[in-house]
């Protein structure tokens, strides 16, 4: 292939890869907003956690040299940050978002606020600043395709990510929790009266979300180091992702998520430099909201009287 | 009896809502509670779903106090509500707001019966029942809305103003639905600015003004007195 082509494809390949990962915690936002129309803003700290989860499952289940087949090892590691995550998401819900669930919005996303500064700083406090790598869980292969090369990391980052966003738009549209999330996106006064219990809901919602973000933190640390501000970053632009798409809409926080991968892989490839990827990812945010507030897929909401 | 209403106060902040109504439905019965916007009907049907707390007071349902439940428990236990202003949900379709007030049912038998009885009062909604609610007319939501708490498969169904917005072959068509479905076993009570349709197919009735209850009886006799007629029945 011709030396432009494949650096496209190559450098395609590479957004996919980061793009997986802010889509994936996108969702999380995105599915919070549907049923409360608060932002988490402790999602990205949430994130963080479930990475180093991952680290400290992977390096424990690697000491044991029990010589486990690399898929096991992998999926113990993913299954463990997924529990953990969701559990973590669940007790921060109960313990500082329901009280708050009569306030003003406000006050649930300065909360929010605090909640990651509390992940954050616990975490340094507990684990240091030094950053971490989770072990290599599965032989790491560059391979050669004429000329771009695709690493068995990026393959199986973009194939997860594929198969929880499958599994999620299942989860949705097909189950009643799923149906439960989406009447109570709609309207949920009344979802009570259908002897649906709402607070599970959201505990489901909650957690669901959480995990997928674990999914995204194994991802994400097998590629890249780990620390305890390693959240904020990825979470603004998981954040913008799920803007961009559609906030409370599924489906656009994986168009966003993608749309974000771009902008960070092909920033240097237009600009001088990739410190201005920030500045891309945020423009964008501004001009969206000042355009087309609803984000692509989104819907206008429709104030009823 | 069925549902058995004493005392019941409720307020919004300071605002006094009800102040200590009682009433009572006996089994198989259509009660309705009439009154002006304000009355306090919808907040009498609110509380006894559990959606909005009381003051003081007491609501029992097949001898238990359903003011110490949760509504979805209360749903669980008999009581289905069909919310003012319908409650459709507008993203999903006629078949999954139907599915939803399933959603504590474990047994599949028992929900094809259930969506059966539904689909043969209601043959229209089973036409649509791919569409979203949202692009149902008014009537049809209105018609989703009661199939809606039928699927609860409710003892007991608590309307809320079936007959706003609706045109009058409509209103007559879910007023002769609201009896049907009484005729096989559901109490209904009816809440409705519409005097006269309730009137005329209550077993009996109760007015409520200002969070009180001023008149109750059997709805012929309410239906001659002066002043019910004054104030509900246009003269």
């Amino acid at each position: 292939m011709p030396q432009p082509v494949t650096t496209l494809v190559q450098q395609t390949l590479n957004a996919l890869q980061v793009g997986s990962v802010y889509a994936l915690i996108a969702l999380g936002y995105t599915m919070v907003y549907g049923i409360l129309t608060m932002i988490n803003f402790a999602h990205g700290d949430i994130f963080m956690v479930s990475t180093y989860l991952g680290f400290f499952a992977a390096a424990w289940l690697l000491g044991l040299a029990l010589n486990m087949p690399p898929l096991v090892i992998f999926l113990s590691t993913l299954l463990f940050a997924m529990v953990g995550t969701a559990t973590l998401a669940v007790i921060i819900e109960r313990v500082a978002y329901k009280p708050l669930r009569q306030a003003p919005r406000l006050s649930a996303v300065i909360t929010a606020l605090g909640v990651g500064i509390f992940l954050e700083n616990f975490t340094l406090a507990v684990i240091g600043p030094e950053p971490r790598t989770i072990p290599p869980l599965f032989p790491l292969v560059n391979l050669n395709l004429s000329g771009v090369f695709v690493s068995t990391i990026q393959i199986v980052i973009i194939g997860v990510s594929v198969i929880v966003m499958i599994i999620l738009d299942t989860i949705v549209r097909r189950t009643m929790t799923g149906m439960a999330m989406r009447a109570i996106s709609f309207d949920k006064t009344i979802v009570p009266l259908m002897g649906v219990p709402v607070d599970r809901i959201i505990s489901a919602t909650f957690a669901l979300g959480s995990a997928i973000a674990a999914v995204g933190g194994i991802l994400y640390g097998m590629a890249y180091q780990l620390d305890p501000y390693m959240g904020i970053r990825i979470g603004w632009w998981a954040f913008i992702s799920a803007v961009v798409g559609g906030i409370g809409n599924i489906r656009g926080a994986f168009v966003g998520g993608f749309i974000l991968g771009f902008v960070e892989i092909f920033t240097p490839v237009f600009l001088p430099s990739s410190t201005y990827r920030d500045f891309v990812a945020f423009s964008l945010l501004l001009l969206l909201l000042v355009f087309r507030p609803t984000g692509i897929l989104g819907r206008p909401i429709v104030q009823k009287v | 009896m069925l549902l058995d209403i004493k005392d019941l106060e409720v307020y919004y902040g300071n605002i006094r809502a009800l102040a200590g109504i009682s009433f009572q439905v006996d089994e198989g019965e259509i009660v309705t509670l009439i009154g002006a916007n304000g009355a306090g009907k919808s907040t009498t049907l609110r509380t006894i779903s559990g959606l909005i707390p009381a003051r003081s007071g007491s609501v029992t349902f097949q001898g238990k106090n359903l003011l110490a439940c949760p509504p979805h428990e209360i749903v669980d236990m008999g009581v289905a509500h069909v919310p003012e202003g319908r409650g459709i949900f507008g993203n999903l379709t006629v078949l999954e707001n139907l599915r939803l007030a399933t959603y504590s049912v474990k047994d599949r038998e028992e929900i094809r019966r259930r969506f059966k009885r539904v689909f043969g009062l209601f043959p229209r909604l089973e036409e649509r029942k791919g569409q979203l609610g949202a692009t149902l007319s008014g009537g049809e939501q209105q018609m989703l809305a009661v199939a809606r708490a039928l699927m609860t498969g409710g003892k007991l169904m608590l309307l809320d103003e079936p007959s706003m917005g609706l045109s009058p072959i409509l209103v007559r068509e879910i007023f002769r639905t609201i009896q049907e479905i009484n005729q096989t076993g559901t109490t209904i009570l009816l809440v409705e600015q519409n005097a006269r349709m309730a009137l005329r197919v209550a077993n009996r009735a109760y007015v409520l003004e200002t969070g009180r209850i001023t008149l109750s009886g059997k709805p012929e006799e309410m239906a001659k007195n002066p002043e019910v007629q004054k104030a509900y029945l246009g003269g």
